[in-house]
């Protein structure tokens, strides 16, 4: 197999994986094993790609010549190697967690659950890779359209209401604002191309350049830039495991990722910082860090707790971009990994208090902890990672996000910066204190209550791991967000 | 301005047929007389296509020793054409008639449009 | 011998069978025939494509009476591609037809079904194949006539309302079509459209052209369903057969959008669009029919209503195109054009299989019926992607190129209004969505099981097609590119 035909498929196995899934529906225990047979593949797939892409060997592949001139072609970069890397680790880690999760719940239409979950994957591999904007873009609505069934995944009302708010945003924001923007700039540039230094430079005037990254920023959804949050609350109806791994991870970093991707190889950041494009925009992320932690402060519900803390680590990202500066950068692109192992932590931690005690509260958690010490305990250490604080991997994002800050003499978003930190330990840490010393709530006693299944827990185990490990050994997305950026 | 309205009198008729079938179509509910004024609509547009044909002092398009002047045969033949369209899309049209009759047992539009809602 | 006479043969073929259908004896080998006769049409406008796309053009004289004075069918990319449309869809629609027919038709009236059906077919390619105006006209005649008849014979008595009332604007919009023949051949003796384009030019101010162009305009408009002339569509296509619903749906709109192509710019010219305030009249109405059409679909409690309304906003949008009267704009226009039949054949073949199965396509009538019939549910839900513009479906080439025409010019409301209308769509479209795959089935749609096999093979042949032609443009794009610029746009402002 040459290297070109690797990289084809390491978007396409999870798409045979997903016909194979529906194939086996009959035998749940064959589908499970194809589920978990294809995430360990695209592991070692992209496992490969990266062995060598770090040798140097340049990978790119052509899919099809939809319209002239204009190719879907996939191409490895160091910023979306590092996103599969982490998108195709969590997914095998989620593989094993969704089984003990589904199970554990007794789910209905599991196929069609975990044959969509493959589709999602594939198309965030297909958008990590994505050679040109309008194969990123294919990939994008490939990717909403085939969660949307995974949100409303329970059939009630309130998960159709959910699934509706979370499809309407994000298509109609895609169609609106990031196609026109799109088509904007195939007219302006003549080109889709991702380039080092962008296409844009030179061929749009600073002001409409900074309309034009506006429609880019607000069309880019997923980002969840206020006032375009509202679909990932509403997503929070879905089962845990996707909200973990597709709400935590693959969809809203495939929002950020673009965004960084349009930043850096469409307008190109001296473009960006000679226009001033962003000047503006860099309010819209700092107020969305400040707000979304606010509103995390009031919401009891742990997973749309966790939900409005996304938001506001997704608009970190946003800015890092927005500062478009190298350092920023860099800080963005370790914000995509660190944020993704941190977080998907404390939803599998929030799924697996759902499955053993079947409470959703923050309030009704109180001396859980001492029931469910494993799963309390990887729920610290996420927190502990979203804060920043060393020894965790959320230590060197935040590090290099804030020397954006101080570089570009931003003051006032550093102390936006430090003053969410102190919000996430307003809203985070309560939850395994209140676990660990808080009162049981209504007298009742927790004898009955056991861990979450062992798939569960080792997930979880494996991720908060993942987390301190990142603190110690982050070379790996370092190197490549210092290859991304580092360069000119 | 009389000699423009006398002179293209056959005009005038045309207009004048030509707004009085439309609007039979537009003011009538009952069935059949749209399709009367369908009728008289197309039959002033066959006496437009016969005004082209006029010439003047022209004899009718037979060839015969002596006349060199005759009238255009090509619209005329075009709207025999357009007849035979005619002749068929009225008999359709009161082929249907006679069916919505059947089922609904009025040719009234809006006794027809009330019974639907009835249901 | 054949290639010589292929354009003819096209045309022929189906107009000798029609009768010869009729009079057969039994449901059965009526269709065979008719079967026979699509699919010998569809690889005669298969070759017959491949014979033009080059630029190349084929002109055949009728009776050999050379033109202007005898009939001249001239092909060229443009009719191609329209003849290889209709003839694809109805060889498409034949396999579907047959379980869907013998269920909605009464047994004895099969044979005379698929007579008017070929007459349909004969009215359409000839309008496809013919260079002459009159003709254009008697082709129009035929298969509109044809057309009022298939669709009386729907299940309902309110077939025959909507049968009537298509027939009267129908009748109207032709007669409109011919008093605007007329007053054009006044004023330059030929009906040949090659030779009444060289002849207008030096007299485009005229004011019987003008007066002749508005009256053709508005005829076709009519039979466009052009947004506010489109009363007569939805209940139509609602109650007519399942198959004449999608044999309707994928074709007559289409050839309508050429006449009008044919006839603007072809006939008359870009430069009279662009001195006449044709343009921004094509301009405005399309983009009210693109919002007005969509919000409407919106509010249907009917699946086959829904999409007659998305139909109706659907030709809006080639109508924008057209309004852009540039070399992009007409490109785009054709590419919908077939874009559209696929996606539209798709989704009334779908509905065709919902009334086959549970006997309506009411909202009410198909609670969560996503789960007892999944093909056919999710041909819908690709099919419905294809329409929102999705990437990786044909829809998205389209939009692709409608905004691209309207940025080209810079018309930014209207690029807005096409991305609009897409967003109305993803409205529409998800009401479906919710209705099929997410309610609680009902009593009826709990028990019903999947569609047989021969309504499923053609309509995921169809859906099928509207991924690939997301991805691969060569036929389309290429084609629309090729007619766009042998209508001789684009030549003052390159």
């Amino acid at each position: 197999m040459n290297d070109q035909q690797l990289l084809l498929l390491a978007v396409m196995l999870p798409f045979g994986g997903a016909i194979g899934i529906m194939l086996c529906h009959r035998w749940p225990n064959l589908r499970e094993a194809v589920t978990l047979v294809t995430a360990t593949g695209v592991c070692v797939v992209v496992f490969n790609i990266y062995m060598l892409f770090s040798d140097g060997v340049e990978l790119t592949a052509e899919i099809a010549r939809p319209l002239p001139g204009l190719s879907l072609g996939l191409e490895v970069e160091p910023l979306g190697m590092s996103f599969a890397l982490v998108a195709s680790v969590l997914w095998l880690i989620t593989s094993i967690y969704s089984i003990g999760y589904m199970r554990g719940r007794d789910k209905q239409n599991q196929t069609r659950f975990y044959a969509l979950f493959a589709i999602a994957i594939g198309s965030t591999l297909g958008a990590a890779f994505a050679g040109n904007l309008l194969s990123l873009f294919l990939f994008y609505e490939i990717l909403t359209v085939s969660t949307y069934p995974l949100v409303a995944h329970a059939g009630t009302n309130k998960a159709r209401r959910g699934a509706r708010t979370y499809v309407g945003i994000l298509l109609a924001s895609s169609i609106m604002l990031l196609l026109f923007a799109i088509l904007i700039t195939y007219t302006a540039a003549g080109s889709l191309d991702f380039q080092r230094g962008g296409i844009l430079a030179g061929k749009l005037d600073p002001a409409s350049a900074g309309l034009l990254y506006a429609l880019f920023v607000f069309g880019t959804a997923k980002a969840a830039v206020m006032p375009f949050h509202q679909w990932l609350p509403a997503a929070m109806v879905a089962p845990t495991p996707v909200s973990a791994l597709l709400h935590a991870v693959a969809v809203v970093k495939v929002g950020v990722f673009t965004i960084l991707k349009i930043t850096v190889y469409i307008f190109g950041t001296d473009f960006i910082t000679r226009s001033g494009a962003s000047d503006w925009l860099i309010w819209f992320a700092g107020g969305t860090i400040l707000l979304a932690s606010f509103i995390a402060m009031t919401r009891d519900n742990l997973k749309l707790r966790l939900a409005y803390s996304t938001i506001s680590q997704l608009s970190y990202i946003v800015l890092g971009a927005l500062l478009a500066t190298n350092i920023s950068l860099v800080g963005s692109a370790l914000h995509i990994s660190m944020h993704a192992f941190a977080k998907i932590t404390l939803f599998f931690a929030a799924g697996a208090i759902l499955v053993a005690t079947n409470k959703s509260d923050v309030s009704d958690m109180g001396g859980l902890g001492r029931a469910m010490p494993i799963t309390f305990g990887a729920f610290l250490i996420g927190s502990l990672s979203i804060i920043g604080l060393p020894p965790f991997g959320g230590m060197w994002s935040k590090w290099y996000l804030a020397l954006g800050t101080v570089e570009t003499g931003q003051w006032l978003l550093l102390s936006v910066l430090l003053l969410s930190s102190l919000l996430n330990i307003a809203y985070l840490l309560p939850v395994p204190v209140r676990g660990f010393f808080g009162k049981t709530s209504d007298n009742a006693s927790y004898s009955g209550i056991k861990e979450a299944p062992p798939s569960c827990l080792a997930a979880m185990i494996i991720t908060s791991l993942a987390c301190v490990l990142l603190f110690l050994y982050p070379d790996p997305f370092y190197e490549l967000a210092l290859n991304a950026f580092g360069g000119n | 301005m009389i000699d423009i309205i006398l002179d293209h009198y056959n005009y005038w008729i045309v207009i004048f047929l030509m707004m009085s079938g439309f609007y039979t179509v537009i003011s009538q509910g009952n069935l059949i007389k749209k399709i009367a004024g369908i009728n008289i609509f197309q039959t002033s547009v066959f006496l437009l296509y016969i005004s082209i044909g006029y010439v003047d002092d022209g004899t009718p398009p037979i060839i015969a020793e002596g006349y060199t002047t005759y009238a255009n045969p090509l619209p005329h033949v075009l709207i025999l054409t357009a007849i035979v369209v005619g002749v068929s899309t009225t008999a359709l049209g009161l082929a249907l008639v006679i069916r919505i009759k059947e089922a609904y047992s009025t040719i009234e539009e809006d006794e027809i449009h009330d019974k639907d809602k009835s249901l | 011998m054949i290639e010589q006479n292929l354009s003819l043969l096209l045309v022929i073929i189906p107009l000798l069978s029609a009768p010869v259908t009729a009079i057969l004896p039994n449901a059965r080998s009526a269709w065979l025939l008719t079967l026979a006769v699509t699919w010998t049409c569809l690889i005669l406008a298969g070759w017959q494509i491949t014979l033009v796309t080059d630029g190349s053009i084929i002109s055949y004289e009728l009776g050999g009476w050379s033109p202007p004075w005898g009939i001249e069918y001239r092909i060229d990319a443009m009719n191609a591609f329209v003849a290889l449309i209709v003839s694809g869809i109805a060889a498409i629609t034949l396999p579907y037809a047959l379980l869907s027919v013998e269920k909605e038709i009464p047994l004895e009236k099969i044979p005379l079904f698929y007579s008017a059906f070929q007459l349909c077919l004969v009215g359409l390619l000839g309008i496809a194949q013919t260079g002459d105006v009159f003709n254009l006209f008697v082709f129009l005649e035929i298969s509109s006539l044809s057309s009022y008849a298939l669709i009386a014979m729907g299940e309902q008595r309110r077939s025959l309302t909507a049968a009537y009332q298509y027939l009267i604007m129908g009748t109207i919009g032709a007669t409109f079509l011919l008093i605007g023949i007329g007053l054009i051949y006044a004023e330059t003796g030929t009906l040949n459209m090659l030779d009444l384009n060289q002849r207008l030019q030096p007299i485009l101010d005229h004011r019987t052209v003008h007066t002749g162009f508005a009256f053709i305009v508005v005829g076709i408009a009519l039979k466009l369903a052009l947004f506010p002339l489109h009363l007569w569509l939805p209940n139509a296509y609602k109650y007519a057969p399942s198959v004449i619903s999608v044999f309707l749906a994928a074709t007559a709109t289409k050839v309508a959008v050429y006449i009008m192509l044919r006839m603007v710019f072809g006939v008359f010219s870009d430069e009279f669009v662009r001195k006449t305030p044709t343009d921004h009249m094509f301009l405005l109405l399309g983009a009210f029919g693109v919002i007005m059409a969509s919000a409407t679909a919106i509010y249907q409690r009917d699946v086959k209503r829904l999409f007659a309304y998305s139909s109706i906003a659907q030709v809006s949008y080639i109508v924008l195109g057209i309004g852009l009267s540039s070399v992009l704009g007409v490109t785009a226009a054709l590419v919908h054009v077939f874009n559209h039949a696929l996606m539209k054949g798709a989704l009334f073949m779908a509905c065709g299989a919902l009334v086959y199965r549970l006997g309506s396509s009411r909202f009410e009538n198909l609670n969560g019926v996503g789960r007892q019939m999944p093909w056919t549910c999710v041909a819908i839900f690709i099919a419905s992607l294809s329409l929102i513009g999705i990437p990786g479906t044909a829809g998205f080439i389209s939009k692709w190129y409608f905004v691209l025409a309207a940025l080209e010019q810079e018309s930014w409301p209207i690029a807005l209004v096409i991305l609009l209308g897409s967003l109305l769509a993803v409205g529409y479209v998800w009401k479906i969505v919710e209705l099929l795959f997410l309610r609680p089935a009902s009593d009826s749609t709990a028990t019903v099981g999947e569609a047989p096999a021969a309504l499923l093979v053609p309509m995921w042949l169809l859906v099928i097609a509207n991924i690939y032609f997301g991805f691969n443009t060569e036929l389309t794009v290429n084609v629309a590119d090729t007619a766009a610029r042998m209508l001789g746009l684009g030549m003052n402002h390159e």
